[in-house]
């Protein structure tokens, strides 16, 4: 059991998986010499040396492209892109590319490949480096999309993410890079796919991920205090999805409340609230109620983006909307 | 065909015969509703996939493009699944999922036709990066069209092959035409130019002469083989065809019926071969040999299944572990 960073626990995936499997390369803009822009793979260059750890260009289209090629020809590319809203230059190798190889050539390849993106996270990054576009990507078949919360979880999905046989597109919110805890010696394996109850509750079920996972534990805490216990569900995966673990919980509190810091309209929110309204209707007491940012783009400003971004403050008024 | 027969003048005639006869079949077969969708052929190229199939080995990947059949063939697609494909067969390389656009084939390093302008270059360089982490000594190779060009992705590729001196073949083929328009009036700097800019040794080939095509690109490959880095091949060539089947080529109306056997490089090669005292009956038998093998591919597609959704839904992902 170590204290580690976020990011270090992402370093550590990396390093074992890279440790463990010569085919495992890294490339991206600045992740070799500097480490990344965030520092998470800071010592991956010396230790693994400069063929399997490289530093690219500012060519976002051809990162992502050539790790398809590559994930054709026998590596395993983990490749990053430096802020999520980059990825719009990468679009056509994502999307085009990486997600309908195997199914268009009937299945003849397997695109072993990793696709690290920040997103969000609150730091002023302004309006073109704050986006949380993984809806985009969780609506393109032939993608998986995972977004850790938890420093054992941003281990175990990014393990998990390189061992995939499909392309996996791993979103780390910016946030939570610095966010200290307990990494365990040998982490325990997470499957894609697979929600985690972070907190058990009879009242109403709260269905999150990445950084807006504490900010739900955060106003579970306050709502506990006036009597109100909520179920809190880390997705973990977007796509897949664990619908049976929402559906379970739905079971139980019959409330339900989505909260992602996606802009809410056409967000990550709006498949899972219309999933519920089918698969569990019969469950349903209340309105299905998403926390997400307003439609406008993320704005630079401290105040303006502290407001933009969901908080405890919304998510314990949205519970009391479905407990209403 | 072992790898010297390949590129004789007598294999590389034979690719040529095989492609244009595919191809015209495949013509025959859209205008007759059998092939539903597009497709877009390279009637009057086949030097230049001919000629660079013919320099590359087995273990040496190629990405290709839209127009790709003639790359596919050259590399050695099975003509029996090639034709099954098109016609939307289960049977078909891809399942029937992919198409004219999509035919790709693993276990000849054929990494697929594409779909999109320049997506086959930045995959080309992926490739090439893997054949140098994992030293399998073998390289990979990408056809474009000059089109391409104009692509940002394009620019992307040759800069990070030429940083990391990847064994990548870049070979733009120059029909004149970026779609409905001359290239001329898209493309402002010469191909070899653009490439020589990022710091790739860069030639232009006759495209329409598969022996001096081939002989370039064996050169090349042997370069980068050799730990040279990537090439840029520059094939000059005729787009005898629309865009796409069907394409009424209005914007081409000023031509005129100039295009002579001249650009033929199938005219010209069996002209050299007849010349060189190479026997008729020989040269001959290529074609035929090609319309033989053709015909029996398309009475096989039309015999086949139709893909099957249930098993087509399967494939978006790999099958789970365990």
């Amino acid at each position: 059991m170590a204290e580690v960073r976020f990011g270090q626990a992402i370093n550590r995936a990396l390093a074992d998986a890279m440790e463990g499997d010569p085919d495992v390369v890294l490339f991206g803009e600045d992740v070799a010499a500097a480490g990344g822009p965030f520092g998470v793979t800071r010592g991956l260059l010396d230790r693994f040396g400069p063929e399997r750890v490289r530093d690219t260009p500012i060519s976002e289209a051809a990162i992502v492209g050539a790790a398809v090629g590559a994930a054709m020809s026998g590596l395993k590319p983990v490749v990053e892109i430096m802020f999520m809203d980059f990825a719009t230059l990468a679009m056509d190798a994502l999307v085009n590319q990486a997600a309908k190889a195997r199914f268009m050539f009937g299945g003849q390849f397997s695109l072993p490949m990793v696709v690290r993106m920040p997103h969000g996270g609150g730091i002023s990054a302004g309006p073109q480096h704050s986006q949380c576009l993984e809806a985009w990507l969780a609506h393109v078949p032939g993608l998986k999309v995972v977004c850790p919360a938890t420093i054992p979880d941003a281990y175990a999905l990014t393990r998990a993410a390189i061992a995939d046989p499909d392309p996996v597109v791993v979103v780390e919110n910016k946030s939570l890079y610095s966010v200290k805890g307990e990494l365990p010696d040998a982490p325990p394996a997470v499957a894609i796919g697979k929600a985690a109850t972070v907190r058990h509750g009879r009242d109403a079920t709260i269905v999150t991920y990445g950084a807006m996972a504490p900010m739900a534990v955060e106003a579970a805490a306050a709502l506990a205090r006036e009597g109100i216990e909520t179920e809190i569900i880390d997705l973990r995966s977007l796509q897949p999805w664990d619908e049976a673990a929402v559906l379970a919980s739905l079971a139980r509190t019959h409330r339900l409340v989505i909260v992602h810091e996606a802009v809410e309209a056409f967000g990550p929110g709006a498949e899972i609230a219309a999933r519920m309204a089918d698969a569990g209707f019969d469950e349903l007491d209340g309105p299905i109620v998403r926390v997400g940012a307003p439609f406008m783009p993320p704005p630079f400003a401290k105040n303006l983006e502290e407001r933009y971004r969901p908080d405890a403050e919304r998510i314990i008024a949205a519970v009391r909307r479905v407990m209403a | 065909m072992a790898a010297a027969d390949k590129a004789s003048p007598l294999g590389l005639l034979r690719v040529m015969h095989l492609i244009r006869e595919a191809e015209l079949r495949l013509a025959q077969l859209f205008a007759d509703g059998e092939i539903p969708g597009f497709i877009h052929l390279s009637v009057g190229q086949e030097g230049v996939a001919a000629g660079v199939g013919a320099a590359l080995g087995p273990g040496d990947t190629l990405a290709s493009n839209h127009r790709g059949h003639g790359h596919a063939l050259a590399k050695g697609l099975d003509l029996d699944r090639f034709f099954l494909e098109i016609m939307g067969k289960a049977e078909g390389i891809c399942g029937g999922r992919g198409g004219s656009m999509h035919v790709a084939d693993a276990a000849v390093g054929m990494l697929g036709a594409n779909g999109i302008v320049a997506a086959g270059l930045p995959i080309a360089v992926g490739s090439a990066l893997a054949h140098q982490v994992r030293r399998t000594g073998a390289i990979s190779s990408v056809f474009f069209g000059d089109g391409a060009l104009a692509e940002g992705v394009m620019h992307e590729s040759l800069n990070l092959a030429a940083i990391w001196k990847l064994p990548v073949l870049f070979v733009c083929e120059s029909n004149g035409w970026s779609e409905f328009s001359p290239t001329a009036h898209q493309i402002a700097a010469d191909p070899c130019a653009l490439a020589a800019s990022h710091g790739i040794a860069a030639r232009s080939v006759d495209g329409n002469d598969a022996v001096a095509v081939c002989e370039a690109a064996q050169q090349y490959v042997s370069e980068i083989r050799g730990g040279g880095g990537p090439r840029f091949l520059e094939c000059r060539t005729t787009r005898v065809r629309g865009h796409f089947e069907g394409d009424p080529q209005k914007y081409r109306e000023g031509e005129g019926a100039a295009r002579d056997d001249a650009s033929d490089p199938i005219v010209r090669l069996e002209r050299r071969l007849a010349a060189d005292g190479v026997p008729g009956t020989e040269i001959a038998a290529a074609a035929r040999a090609a319309a033989e093998r053709v015909t029996a591919a398309v009475a096989r597609a039309r015999a086949g299944n139709l893909p099957d959704f249930a098993a087509s839904l399967r494939d978006v992902y790999s099958p789970a572990a365990g």
